[in-house]
């Protein structure tokens, strides 16, 4: 499978999920923002970090990079678009996926390992987590607070279009499960076509037994198995 | 009464977050962009009828709290 992660100044995950798709033999490519065309490639991945310092808003200059235009052309065509943390704030600020990422409710940069429960296992990016639902992934972020209007949050629960929300080790979905005070305890989500996902939780994190676990590897096993 | 306060860098402050603005708006192809200044923006609601004493609130409110005076410069509204 072909990949290729757009890196963008201010970038700082770049070389974590590149080695994660290296591990899983993905042929990767590194593509700088200001390329004006994007390589033949199954996947593009937009990493976290903080591109352009989060000025303005966080993902917001980035969404406006040259070589966006052909990420959107390469979604609209169905290919298949991770964004993690920052690539999530990208992927809303480019009107791929629906919503925004206010600051965390309490204000602060969190960064710990959270719970989460995979709620939509129908897709290229979550396939393998039909074995295991509730998985351990870390967070490290200041606007991560998902929020979107009434009628759209209707619209992304009814078609099963929540990917993740964060929960206790149970799988309780609640409050006190809650870090950042996103609606719905919503950590990630899918495009309609179910080809383009945003999560805030880092899944490069965890690939590696000897660092903690493997509940990142899932997400790239799956996306292997559904080519 | 109603204060806004709009609290911006100095002219003279290098302000990069403007300059990044100015740049992508540019990008876009809106090239008759010549500068970006970004700053803050403050709605202020006060119980106070006064429009002499409103204005020396908030010229007091600027100077203490809402800008930085070393690099920052404001301009106050109220209606």
């Amino acid at each position: 499978m072909n990949s290729s992660v757009i890196v963008f100044p201010g970038s700082n995950c770049d070389r974590d999920i590149a080695v994660a798709l290296k591990k899983f033999k993905f042929k990767n490519k590194m593509i700088w923002h200001n390329d004006a065309n994007l390589p033949k490639t199954d996947l593009v991945v937009l990493p976290g970090g903080f591109s352009y310092g989060d000025y303005l808003r966080t993902g917001c200059i980035a969404s406006k990079s040259k070589i966006i235009e052909d990420v959107i052309k390469h979604a609209n065509k169905g290919g298949l678009v991770l964004g993690i943390c920052n690539g999530f704030q990208i992927l809303i600020e480019t009107g791929l996926l629906p919503g925004t990422l206010l600051r965390n409710k309490k204000l602060k940069f969190i960064s710990k390992n959270i719970f989460l429960k995979v709620l939509n296992v129908n897709n290229s990016f979550c396939l393998s987590y039909k074995k295991k639902n509730i998985i351990t992934l870390p967070i490290a972020h200041n606007e991560g607070n998902y929020f979107v209007n009434d009628r759209l949050l209707k619209e992304i629960e009814d078609k099963n279009l929540v990917a993740f929300k964060y929960c206790d080790e149970k799988g309780n979905i609640d409050e006190d499960s809650n870090p950042n005070g996103s609606l719905n305890n919503i950590a990630g989500i899918l495009s309609h076509k179910k080809n383009i996902l945003g999560l805030m939780p880092h899944p490069e994190r965890l690939i590696d037994p000897a660092l903690s676990g493997q509940d990142g590897s899932l997400l790239f096993q799956s996306l292997l198995s559904s080519n | 009464m109603k204060i806004s306060v709009t609290v911006t860098l100095k002219k003279d402050v290098l302000d990069p977050q403007g300059k990044v603005v100015s740049q992508t708006l540019k990008n876009m192809g809106y090239d008759n962009i010549s500068a970006v200044r970004q700053g803050k923006f403050f709605e202020i609601d006060i119980e106070e009828s006064d429009k002499k004493k409103v204005k020396n609130l908030a010229e007091e409110f600027c100077k203490k709290l809402l800008s930085n005076t070393v690099i920052e410069e404001y301009t106050i509204n109220i209606d």
